[in-house]
């Protein structure tokens, strides 16, 4: 239950952190954001990392801007300041909802929202935001900088697009008009826990129709699961039960969730359905409130 | 680099170290600065035994590096009484309701709460129903199960934090 032997630098540039990245010597080189995903898994040494980079030092990774229509999140922004932040409250109500399941306050405090986006966990709550709002991660590598669409970005489990030598900056998303809702809802054993399963969900109204809907899905396959069958299926009416219901069994029936000790396969996908029918309920009836 | 020196405020007083790089923050706590308050349960960051105040805010010790708090300021549950030894308004809100059992969780559980109570003394909004606190509290786990006289020690803690001055009615 202690950390293995590493090498560590804490580069005070992102230049810098790009070449102590670029250049491993011995082993992998592992990025240390807040480390609330990385130090638990070190201290059980599930990673044998040769060399750790700390990137506390990378001012130009924090801050919450909201500018042009779009919302920026520094990846080193606190969970916790995101959380209390009235930018993203505004601009990006589903984040605000999300954040608060993320463990508790004493691992909000430090975890950051760039950690857990590029950690991966297919049951963690950012990743499936990301992936329900089309999330535009930029990262920085020797060659510059590049946007990856959240679709392209969540490659498998644990698992993303991030080359080994390339450092997540920020995350970037589209700014929320009038008319528009957004709830998440997760079943954990405990708060806190990982989510057995949960349902990210974003509806726009026009009038009483359903403009756009998101709908995104964690802890049901190696990756968060976009659930385009059911955004297409509310798409053009009107959010009742027999809709919600609909919704519900197109996103479900193409799920194949695993069995594990906390839920079976027929559980999480039941499970699923139901989160659906909650958010996509939850999110629409703050859309009507917004309009 | 295997090793880095690193300088903290620890309860106040300031300290130049030098740490192996892999060195958690709660065993350079317990076994380089001999602050053997902070308790180690899980090791990775589910039970809240090891919790601790950092710039202002409570943190995990167990899950970070001692390098990762270099420069910064830590208050461990050595930290809040008086230098006369008078306990610290939340130690005495717990006491006062025997938030105790066999105690190993205890320096958690002052700490979130003192956390809690900070938050709310700044002005920020902390729910304080007995549902909330339990929400709130989740994080810390307590194996004697003696969850009740915690809560109603956090109760009396938060309500006792409303003015500037912290202190218990």
């Amino acid at each position: 239950m202690k950390p293995p032997v590493f090498d560590y630098v804490s580069p005070a540039t992102l230049e810098e952190a790009i070449q102590a990245l670029s250049a491993p010597d011995d082993g992998d080189v592992k990025v240390l954001a807040g480390g609330q995903s990385l130090v638990p898994l070190l201290n059980l040494r599930l990673p044998q990392p040769g060399r750790i980079g700390d990137i506390k030092g990378l001012d130009e990774l924090t801050g919450i801007t909201e500018e042009a229509g779009y919302l920026t999140v520094g990846a080193l922004v606190r969970q916790r300041e995101a959380e209390l932040s009235d930018v993203v409250r505004t601009a990006c109500p589903l984040l605000h909802e999300a954040i608060p399941l993320i463990g508790h306050t004493a691992i909000r405090n430090r975890g950051t929202v760039g950690g857990s986006i590029a950690h991966a966990d297919p049951a963690a709550e950012l990743p499936t935001v990301a992936a329900c709002l089309d999330a535009e991660l930029v990262a920085r590598g020797p060659g510059g900088e590049r946007t990856i669409p959240a679709a392209d970005f969540f490659t498998g489990f644990f698992t993303t697009a991030l080359a080994e030598d390339e450092i997540l900056t920020a995350v970037r998303v589209r700014s929320v008009g009038p008319a528009t809702g957004a709830a998440y809802e997760e079943v954990a054993r405990r708060h806190g826990d990982f989510a057995m399963a949960g349902v990210a969900a974003q509806v726009r109204l026009d009038g009483d129709t359903v403009a756009e809907a998101r709908i995104a899905i964690s802890g049901v396959d190696l990756a968060p699961v976009r659930a385009t069958k059911a955004e297409a299926a509310l798409a053009g009416r009107t959010v009742d039960d027999s809709i919600l219901d609909e919704a519900a069994d197109a996103a479900v029936a193409d799920l194949s969730p695993s069995s594990d000790l906390h839920g079976s396969a027929a559980y999480r996908k039941h499970v699923a359905g139901v989160l659906i029918r909650k958010a996509v309920a939850a999110a629409a009836a703050r859309a009507r409130e917004a309009r | 680099m295997k090793t880095r020196e690193i300088t903290v405020t620890v309860n106040g007083r300031k300290r130049t170290v030098t740490v192996e790089v892999r060195r958690t923050l709660a065993d350079f706590l317990r076994e380089d600065l001999g602050l053997t308050a902070t308790h180690l349960g899980c090791e990775h960051g589910v039970c809240g035994a090891c919790t601790v105040v950092v710039d202002g805010h409570t943190e995990r010790s167990c899950t970070q590096l001692a390098v990762q708090a270099d420069g910064r300021e830590i208050t461990t549950v050595e930290g809040l009484a008086g230098p006369d030894g008078e306990l610290h308004p939340v130690q005495q809100a717990l006491r006062d309701n025997h938030s105790f059992q066999c105690g190993f969780c205890t320096p958690g559980f002052v700490m979130s709460i003192y956390g809690m109570c900070e938050e709310k003394k700044a002005g920020r909004s902390v729910p304080c129903s007995r549902a909330a606190i339990r929400e709130e509290l989740s994080g810390n786990i307590c194996r004697c199960t003696g969850y009740q006289s915690i809560v109603d020690g956090a109760e009396a803690a938060l309500a006792g934090a409303g003015s500037d001055t912290g202190k218990d009615a």
